[in-house]
């Protein structure tokens, strides 16, 4: 049976259980996703995109989901310390797909905000996912029934971050169909931190949305980090639009997971608007991340960065394919795009495919990419001055990853990611104190 | 030899290309930008043409024709048998035309003689002005280029020159038809060896079908005298060109290869599907340069040339090394990637590129260094440049294998844009499956810089002049690659199709 059937079949029979446990807006968007997922299908590993995931297989087991919206017996609050030291944060809980925290003043549930500010949706939701011709984001449409929305009115400014916790947790092998809106109207201050946590050792299955609207002048700082366990699965895809003069800035950390695949799609729509895509990734056993990421320059003078690392062990499997479009009337636009790799095992791989797609004459663009061994005469100088070769070469990968954690304009959370970083460069897992996730 | 009639910039103009491109008050970018190729008129030559369309009947009249073995009947056939269960693949950043293939004839012989001609005499003269008019130096005037000369027009070789002086050291240099005669053994080994007929689409095609080319043999610790070139030249009307070229360079050998290649104007598409196919044993060197000047089609994208070929070399041995250079300013659409399998230890591949699009052409071309050899070497430099309505593509693969020790690889690919309707592109593909390789890679995309324009000005230098400076300057790492004969060509043919497109 082919991997998508029994997604279709699931469809098909739960329909009314799908819609009864959801808002109308997520009904609406469904048929539409359902009927693009039923003609795509699953995309192979000839579809360019997904060359390096293959997608059936990582669907094809048979997982749970909690259709009928079962309550999942967890007190976020009680398990969960995690917290970024120094950096005051206003956080939401997401338990598998289920937002699990009273509404702040700029995030809700879709349950919530269908009710509060329903225009919010109707005018935001699934845009951007819809004209992505994903089937993954057309599967999460499908099936998400709940999520969180960020609104940052006009002119606002967050004045704590957010921290967005994403907790998986059940007894028995599990789907998630998480989905997140963000919408910075004009002027907007936004900060987000999010983090995937599992707590059970069960295979996880995640597909996520996110999809973002940063208005003219508005600025969004945003970190996913993901530290999760061998058995989890995470699709991600994120959509971000970006209008006249905003600032977007999006940072994704992986340090352990089991099979990663981010998707980022970047439309710049606005002229003077500037991206900026960070990933770092330290990969080892058997864990495979894949970032494919596309920045589309539709008009002129925008500015885009993107800057991924890794680090690969192991039998680990490290993807990049990062594509960079400038359409004709794209003139002035800037962009470099950076991908540097260590291949530290001899059955690492590293597939590396930064990509150029430019038809606009005056325009600057660059990309490289790298994939290599530590270098030779550092390695000598720090054993010449008493540095044992394990801890030089740690010292050396944390250097190598450093420069991703240095463009983090949080102190905090930048002192927070070395931390973490070089603990799991020394092999220990990300143990925080008193909290029940990380035991 | 010459490929380009050097006054040819001072022509007068018949032709309007895109004027977008250029200042209505700049005569010389319009008039550059208005060159018609030179390569396009037809040759009044008799030519037997077998009836179009492609079936196994076909395949077996073109080897009955060249009264090839059993094993070669056999080959082809396969390969037609494997096209059939294959499509065109579509995933090149191209658009292109149907190709009906059933309208193709696929073999045009204008020889009319069943083993060729034994001497220039017995050559049809309107060929000889051909060859003349495209500047093959076919006569005795050979002695002073010094250069061995096979030309191949539409399905057969009509000459090759100098044989007797390569037969002196054992070189064997002759039409690919004429070694499956002489040489059998030597052929049925290598040929298929390193692109197989299952390789691709267009490979299968050319082996069912391929009507001739060059085979060259070096022996064993054998430096040729003379550099080596292939001359294609598709005439006849409707009806494509599928050579074969094989070279094999055995151990401590040293060959140096030159193709060039034309066509003449139609409004049709014209459909060349080739095979380059080399061997380079231990310690052995092979220089594979190309300038290719098919028929681009018209300034509004009508005709031009298919260019749909697979090259491939094979360094088979320790220490060798193969290097393709390639300019490619003609065909209506280009997409090849001519690749290095690097096997022996410490094996050097290097690719240099310069492929330069105007108009409507496009091209998805670049190379594939796949590194299977402890300690083996490959270099990528790639200049793609781009004007009127054009897509330029770069495609590369680098690939380490497993055991590829200590593999080292370095890729550097620009991209100029010339006018703001046309596409660079850049895909390069990194698979590295081996913690010991370095492999760097390195790409940008910009315009002529008004900086380097305004210096120029500065100094008296016209923006014309600055222009063609600039982009000398830009391609000079891979002309400075061509061997002398090539590169005077080549700048020539870079600067009538370069300079006029910008305004």
């Amino acid at each position: 049976m082919r991997s998508e059937q029994q997604y279709i079949d699931l469809y098909e029979t739960q329909r009314d259980l799908i819609c009864r446990h959801s808002v109308p807006v997520l009904n609406d968007a469904r048929a539409a996703a359902f009927a693009a997922f039923s003609r795509q299908g699953f995309p192979t590993q000839k579809v360019e995109r997904y060359k390096y995931t293959d997608v059936a297989a990582a669907f094809a087991p048979d997982y749970g989901v909690n259709l009928a919206r079962v309550n999942i017996p967890v007190n976020p609050r009680e398990i969960f310390t995690c917290d970024v030291p120094n950096l005051s944060t206003q956080t939401a809980y997401i338990v598998n797909d289920s937002p699990a925290f009273e509404p702040t003043p700029f995030a809700c549930s879709f349950a919530q905000a269908a009710k509060d500010c329903p225009h919010i949706l109707e005018q935001y939701y699934n845009r951007l996912a819809a004209t992505s011709d994903d089937a993954i984001a057309a599967l999460n449409t499908m099936l998400a029934q709940d999520g969180l929305l960020v609104y940052v009115p006009r002119q606002q400014r967050m004045e704590r971050p957010l921290q967005i916790v994403n907790i998986l947790r059940s007894g028995v092998p599990t789907m998630v169909n998480r989905r997140v809106l963000i919408v910075l109207e004009e002027g907007a201050d936004a900060t987000l931190l999010c983090c995937d946590h599992a707590m059970d050792n069960v295979d996880f299955l995640t597909t996520q949305v996110v999809e973002i609207f940063c208005g003219a002048n508005a600025r969004l700082d945003m970190y996913e980090l993901e530290e999760t366990h061998t058995l989890c699965r995470r699709f991600s895809n994120v959509y971000i639009h970006a209008d006249r003069n905003a600032n977007v800035s999006h940072n994704s950390i992986t340090l352990y997971n089991g099979q990663t695949r981010n998707t980022t799609d970047v439309h710049l729509q606005g002229e003077y608007a500037e991206v900026t895509l960070n990933g770092c990734v330290v990969a080892d056993k058997n864990q495979r991340v894949d970032n494919n990421t596309l920045i589309d320059h539709a008009v002129g003078h925008c500015t885009s960065h993107e800057l991924y690392k890794y680090v690969v062990d192991d039998t680990a499997v490290g993807a990049f394919a990062g594509k960079i479009l400038v359409r004709p009337d794209a003139q002035k636009t800037a962009s470099t795009e950076t991908n540097a790799n260590l291949c530290a095992s001899p059955d690492a791989r590293v597939y590396t495919q930064p990509m150029l797609e430019i038809y606009a004459d005056d325009v600057k663009c660059s990309h490289g990419s790298t994939v290599g061994v530590l270098d030779e005469a550092s390695l000598f100088y720090m054993r010449q001055r008493g540095i044992d070769e394990a801890e030089a070469r740690m010292l050396l990968k944390f250097a190598f990853i450093g420069q991703v954690i240095d463009e983090i304009r949080l102190q905090p959370l930048r002192d927070r990611l070395h931390h973490l970083v070089e603990k799991r460069f020394r092999g220990e897992l990300n143990k925080c104190t008193g909290c029940a996730l990380c035991k | 030899m010459s490929y380009q009639d050097p006054n040819s910039i001072s022509q007068p103009l018949t032709n309007n290309a895109d004027a977008s491109t250029a200042k209505p008050s700049n005569d010389f970018v319009r008039r550059v930008a208005e060159e018609k190729y030179k390569f396009g008129f037809t040759t009044d030559v008799q030519t037997e043409i077998i009836d179009k369309g492609l079936n196994e009947d076909v395949v077996r009249l073109i080897s009955a024709k060249k009264g090839e073995p059993d094993w070669l009947l056999e080959f082809r056939l396969q390969a037609f048998r494997y096209w059939q269960t294959q499509s065109q693949p579509s995933w090149g950043h191209l658009r292109m035309p149907d190709i009906d293939y059933q309208a193709i004839s696929y073999y045009a012989d204008p020889t009319r003689r069943k083993d060729g001609p034994k001497s220039t005499d017995e050559i049809d003269p309107e060929l000889m002005k051909t060859f003349d008019k495209l500047g093959i130096p076919l006569e005795e005037r050979l002695a002073l280029s010094g250069t061995a000369v096979d030309a191949v027009m539409d399905s057969v070789s009509v000459k090759t020159t100098f044989k007797e002086r390569l037969a002196e050291k054992n070189i064997i240099f002759c039409s690919i038809s004429e070694a499956v005669k002489e040489y059998p053994d030597l052929v049925r080994q290598y040929l298929g060896s390193v692109v197989p007929y299952r390789d691709n689409y267009f490979a299968a095609l050319n082996s069912a079908v391929f009507s001739d080319g060059s085979f060259v043999y070096i022996p064993k610790n054998t430096r040729c005298p003379m550099e080596l070139s292939t001359y294609f030249r598709i005439n006849a009307r409707n009806t494509g060109q599928f050579e074969r070229t094989l070279i094999v360079c055995d151990a401590g050998s040293y060959v140096s290869y030159l193709e060039g290649c034309t066509a003449p104007m139609r409004d049709e598409n014209q459909l060349h599907a080739a095979i380059v196919e080399i061997v380079v044993m231990d310690d052995a060197e092979v220089k594979y340069s190309t300038v290719q000047n098919w028929y681009p089609g018209d300034a509004e994208g009508r005709g031009g040339v298919l260019n749909l070929v697979t090259k491939r070399g094979h360094l088979r041995g320790a220490n060798s090394k193969l290097s393709w250079t390639q300019v490619e300013t003609g065909s209506a659409i280009t997409w090849k990637y001519p690749s290095c399998v690097l096997s022996g230890d410490n094996s050097q591949a290097e690719f240099y590129s310069v492929a330069v699009t105007n108009n409507y052409q496009q091209a998805d071309t670049g190379t594939k260094m796949i590194h299977l050899g402890r300690n083996t070497r490959s270099t990528i430099i790639s200049k793609g440049i781009s004007a009127g309505h054009s897509e330029n593509s770069y495609r590369g693969l680098v690939r380490i294998g497993h055991h590829a020790d200590g593999a080292r690889n370095y890729s550097s690919c620009d991209s100029l844009l010339l006018g703001d309707r046309c596409g660079a592109h850049t895909f390069p593909y990194m698979d590295v499956h081996n913690n010991t390789a370095t492999v760097e890679h390195e790409a940008t995309t910009s315009k002529i810089s008004e900086d380097q324009l305004l210096y120029c000005n500065q100094r008296g230098i016209s923006t014309e002049e600055a222009v063609g400076l600039i982009v000398n300057g830009y391609a000079k790492d891979v002309i400075n690659k061509l061997p002398m004969e090539f590169a005077v060509e080549a700048q020539k043919l870079l600067s009538v199709s370069l300079e006029g497109t910008v305004g």
